[in-house]
């Protein structure tokens, strides 16, 4: 039995004292504790967490800069920027989603078989986001919702800035467009740079200055809550929230004439063809033409599956720029230079008379090689086999100079090769040699350079190819004696907080010097007979021009690949003359012959004969180049790296003063004045 | 002049000592009531803010307040004798109310906590808040301390009927802190240290064989303290972003009204269980520390007269009320700057909702009752 235990009062409460006070002392060590853990939370780790919760709370929004301007050599706008107006959807604001856009149906602003897909699409967004549901409305749309838009909460019209090209398909092919970013562009971009941005320069100007049109992106702090919604009134918690403005694309200013270009696009209209025209003395593109054309607008304001698809489908091929892209045989046009390489290789006399009758063979083969109407020449002199174009003199001078000189020459006047134009996707055409003979073909019989191979390449038929834009070049070169500017489209950039232009020099990529004056002569005087002599190619359409012009026809006889694939020259002209043949139309020139201003080289696919096909396109781009309204050639402009006219209407250039004469004291200023010979510029090519 | 002054002075001192009448009267202890209130009136600050402006959500906290400051200064008169004649009793319709509940209990969140008596919910764990260590307090007064094995038996199932009812509602929190209450009397009766070794074993295994039967979100709670970052956007989260919330505070804060974490909705609960984080997003450490500086006066001044206490219930219900508010305090601190695991604890006298203000008032009522009626007993 257990002693019987008493209370004791005092015991109790010493017990208690101890008790609570050993409680009080066990507290105090945890509130410590506490303390010492906001130490660690708020100083030591204070600044790692304030770095969370800005990343919590504080959203950065991007805010895409203006996209440059593209300008002619005037000021005059192609490309530009415009708002466009699209309908928004916030579906939180929406009191009936469906009653919403079945009531926009009947307005006609949304098509009834889209509305599955759109509410599909608005209920895989956040309720709060706002939904585009229809982009790109007219104005008349813009004004018809405008007036109801009482009836349609949480559905408004929301501006954005989309490129604008305000003529169209104007200049397309040298300009190119706009388009959405493709998974393909992001590979090639600094997305971080791009975030905020729509679209991406896809071709021409736009994709070559792509960097300088972009601009830099700004961006804006925007304050969200935890599901991700935008806080409308932040309060305190916005005060230190930062906007960075976006920094303007600057703007590119073309060496295009846009006048020119409208007169190359009308005349092209319904035939398929490119012209490009060069100022010789600095590789300016005058106009640069592809038809049929495309409106670039349709990329830019984001081209539907259903309309690209008749793009690409369509036979007559839109898309494709011809002036860059179409590689096809010279025709008669590549003669002035096989002439001069001839006359420098001291391969043939300028003035001997040639018989040249209906037709030329190879010594040793029964082969003939008709002049392409099976005319007759009669005796000839190197002037006027140019300017008849007389295929049996060339087929004699191409033999003569032989595969090696011919294929030594062409690359002189950068055929075979890329021209190096500022805007990607040229193509480099072809320059036939036995090496490229040797390596091209598979089967072994075909590897063998033939004589016939050379002969027909004296009319530029056969293997070799060219472009439009190469054969504009080539021509260029003729104009200038052999100075070799690199086409240029892009003259200056204009900064877009400055105002202020950079002009760009020209660049010599070289200069035929070893082409003597006295064939220089030979050459250009029949150019000029071939728009002057009674026998001249070009004669009947070129004669009443008020200005000398040197020119040269050309007819491309396309033949399929199959027949250039035969196993050797006589079962290829065999061949060839069973397939179909499309002849094409050229026509190259400059004027006025004795100053040059202007070089140009015209394609008209299907046209027959390069004179009365393509001469008369020629013709009227270089009037409307070089004429003034009163039908008299114009004054010279001179040879700057800028030229400007003075007939020219005052256009305001955006930021320069109203006159033209900023811009033309700048192209003094920036470049050195040019006159042929050579100025000190860099020189790239041999 | 000199009479001037004696007489400005005496004035003073009549004041006071008017004051002090008033007090004495009331049976309020002036030092307490002040920290109450100081806590309090801080507390319906951070609520604005942490409410957005909620004027609905003041209004009724300050309803509460007011409700508890009543019940206060009505426990307050009453006399302890009273309070320890009706401990039983109370503990008992505690019991009945808590199988009430766990029959036919007001569902709400996943939760059998509530009984509807009219239009009031009512949470009869938070009776049981003051009726467990009451009835603790009233079974150890006669008996001489420190309680012997079979008193232990028997509060111990005093104690954990009720925790056990508590925590099946399901509501671990609570249930912990009524143990808690409980736990602490017997502490204070002056538990042998052998016998604390013996029960903290017992504790261990009880943590074991709790961690093996509790409830999903528990144990995610637990293993979330563990390792926050293991799921942060789950059972994670409410740490993360409670201590986000604190550290970016730094030491004196974002400013009123001005903490992100807060306004913009990444800290969960935060008029409840994580309205410490907003003090300390918006205060920094300085608003923390004048926080834990007021209810270190507080549990201070409640040790202080408990220790005052002129018999053995007294004593023990007294030190039981200063120290349950200690815990109170230190888990929901310890939860929000993530030292001990995420429990619904709610920080006393500022947290919104529930009757939780009233519980707590009315246990400083009991302790001013004991408190300014000890000339009348002993």
């Amino acid at each position: 039995m257990s002693p019987v235990r008493i209370k004791d009062h005092w015991h109790e409460q010493r017990l208690f004292d101890r008790r609570a006070l050993f409680a009080g002392v066990l507290m105090a060590l945890a509130g410590l504790g506490v303390l010492a853990r906001l130490y660690y939370l708020q100083i030591v780790r204070h600044d790692y967490y304030t770095q969370l919760s800005q990343a919590n709370g504080v959203r950065t929004e991007p805010i895409a800069a203006a996209r440059g301007l593209i300008l002619d050599r005037y000021g005059e706008v192609i490309a530009s920027n415009q708002p466009t107006f699209d309908l928004v959807l916030t579906p939180d604001e929406v009191p009936s989603l469906r009653g919403s856009l079945a009531r926009l149906v009947r307005l006609g602003l949304l098509q009834a078989e889209d509305i599955p897909d759109l509410i599909r699409t608005i209920k895989s967004h956040q309720s709060f986001d706002t939904v585009p549901i229809r982009l790109h409305l007219s104005d008349e749309e813009v004004a018809r919702f405008a007036a109801r838009r009482f009836e349609f909460p949480g559905i408004d019209i929301s501006p954005r800035q989309a490129r604008w090209y305000p003529f169209g398909p104007l200049a397309v092919d040298a300009v190119g467009y706009v388009g959405t970013i493709s998974a393909n562009d992001l590979k090639h971009i600094d997305q971080a740079a791009y975030a905020g941005t729509a679209v991406i320069g896809k071709t021409g100007v736009e994709a070559a200055y792509e960097k300088q049109l972009h601009g830099t992106n700004g961006y804006r702090q925007i304050l969200v809550n935890a599901l991700g919604r935008p806080v409308q009134r932040p309060g305190a918690l916005g005060r230190e929230l930062h906007v960075e403005p976006p920094t303007p694309g600057d703007d590119v200013i073309l060496s295009l004439d846009l006048k020119v270009q409208r007169v190359a696009e009308s005349l092209l209209k319904g035939h398929d063809g490119a012209v490009v025209a060069l100022n010789p003395w600095n590789g300016d593109v005058i106009a640069m033409a592809s038809s049929p054309s495309f409106d670039p607008n349709l990329f830019a304001r984001g081209i539907s599956e259903k309309e690209y698809r008749a793009l690409l489908e369509d036979p007559r091929q839109p898309l494709f720029n011809r002036a860059l892209r179409a590689e096809l045989p010279s025709g008669s046009t590549i003669k002035p230079a096989l002439a001069l390489g001839a006359l420098t290789d001291g391969v043939i006399d300028a003035h001997q008379t040639v018989l040249a009758g209906y037709a030329y063979h190879l010594p040793g083969s029964a082969h003939l090689y008709h002049n392409a109407m099976h005319e007759y020449c009669g005796p000839m002199t190197m002037r006027t086999a140019i300017i008849m174009s007389c295929d049996v003199y060339f087929y004699r001078l191409a033999h003569l100079m032989g595969i090696d000189r011919i294929s030594a020459w062409l690359p002189y006047f950068d055929f075979g090769q890329p021209t190096d134009i500022d805007i990607p996707g040229e193509l480099p055409g072809l320059v036939p040699s036995r090496a490229w003979k040797a390596t091209h073909f598979r089967n072994p019989a075909q590897r063998k350079w033939f004589p016939g191979d050379t002969v027909i390449l004296g009319i530029g038929q056969g293997y070799f190819l060219t472009t439009p834009l190469q054969l504009a070049h080539y021509t260029a070169m003729l104009a200038a004696r052999g100075l070799n500017f690199r086409p240029r489209l892009v003259t200056g950039i204009r900064n877009a907080r400055t105002g202020k232009i950079h002009w760009k020099r020209p660049v010599l990529q070289g200069n035929l010097t070893q082409i003597s004056a006295a064939s220089w002569a030979v050459i250009v005087k029949a150019m000029v007979g071939v728009t002057t002599q009674p026998r001249g190619t070009a004669y009947f359409q070129l004669r009443d021009s008020t200005y000398p012009i040197a020119g040269k026809t050309g007819t491309a006889q396309l033949v399929s690949e199959q027949a250039k694939g035969a196993s050797n020259e006589e079962s290829y002209k065999a061949k060839g003359t069973l397939e179909k043949l499309r002849d094409d139309a050229w026509f190259i020139a400059f004027a006025p012959a004795d100053n040059p201003r202007i070089a140009i080289a015209v394609l008209d696919e299907h046209a027959g004969w390069g004179s009365t096909g393509a001469a008369p396109i020629a013709r009227k781009v270089m009037d409307a180049y070089l004429l003034g309204p009163d039908g008299k050639l114009l004054p010279d402009p001179g040879r700057g790296p800028f030229s400007a006219p003075a007939r020219l209407r005052a256009r305001v250039l955006p930021g320069v003063s109203a006159t033209l004469t900023p811009l033309q004291a700048a192209a003094r200023s920036n470049g050195p004045p040019m006159s042929s010979p050579v100025p000190a510029t860099e020189t790239h090519k041999p | 002049m000199i009479h001037e002054e004696v007489s400005t002075e005496s004035r003073a001192r009549r004041t006071l000592s008017g004051a002090a009448r008033v007090l004495l009267a009331l049976k309020l202890d002036g030092p307490l009531a002040i920290g109450l209130g100081i806590a309090a009136a801080y507390g319906l600050v951070v609520l604005y803010s942490a409410s957005a402006e909620s004027l609905p959500v003041l209004l009724r906290t300050g309803v509460r307040v007011v409700l508890g400051a009543v019940v206060m200064l009505a426990l307050a008169r009453v006399n302890p004798n009273v309070l320890r004649r009706i401990s039983p009793w109370l503990y008992g319709l505690g019991v009945l109310l808590l199988l009430a509940v766990a029959t036919v209990g007001h569902v709400h969140l996943g939760a059998k906590r509530w009984l509807d008596i009219g239009p009031i919910h009512f949470q009869p764990s938070e009776l049981m808040k003051l009726a467990v260590p009451m009835m603790c307090a009233w079974y150890l007064h006669e008996r001489p301390l420190p309680p012997r094995w079979g008193d232990l038996a028997l509060l111990g199932l005093i104690i954990l009927v009720p925790v056990a009812l508590v925590a099946k509602e399901p509501d671990l929190g609570t249930a912990m802190l009524i143990g808690a209450g409980g736990a602490i009397v017997v502490f204070l009766a002056g538990l042998r240290k052998r016998v604390i070794a013996v029960l903290l074993l017992i504790a261990v295994a009880g943590v074991w064989l709790g961690l093996r039967f509790m409830h999903g979100y528990q144990r995610e709670r637990l293993v979330s303290f563990l390792n926050p970052q293991a799921d942060p956007l789950g059972a994670g989260y409410h740490i993360i972003q409670s201590q986000i919330a604190i550290g970016s505070g730094g030491v004196f804060g974002k400013g009123w009204m001005a903490g992100s974490q807060a306004q913009l909705d990444f800290l969960p609960e935060r008029t409840t269980d994580f309205i410490f984080s907003v003090i300390g997003e918006e205060f920094g450490l300085l608003g923390l520390a004048g926080l834990l500086l007021v209810y270190g006066f507080i549990i201070g001044r409640s040790l202080y007269l408990s220790m005052q206490g002129p018999d053995t219930f007294s004593r023990l219900l007294g030190g039981s009320v200063a120290l349950t508010f200690f815990v109170y305090v230190f888990i929901n601190a310890g939860m929000t700057t993530g030292l001990v695991p995420v429990v619904g604890v709610p920080l006393p006298l500022v947290s919104y909702g529930g009757s939780s203000v009233v519980t707590v008032l009315s246990g400083f009522g009991i302790l001013m009752s004991l408190y300014s009626h000890r000339k009348l007993m002993g």
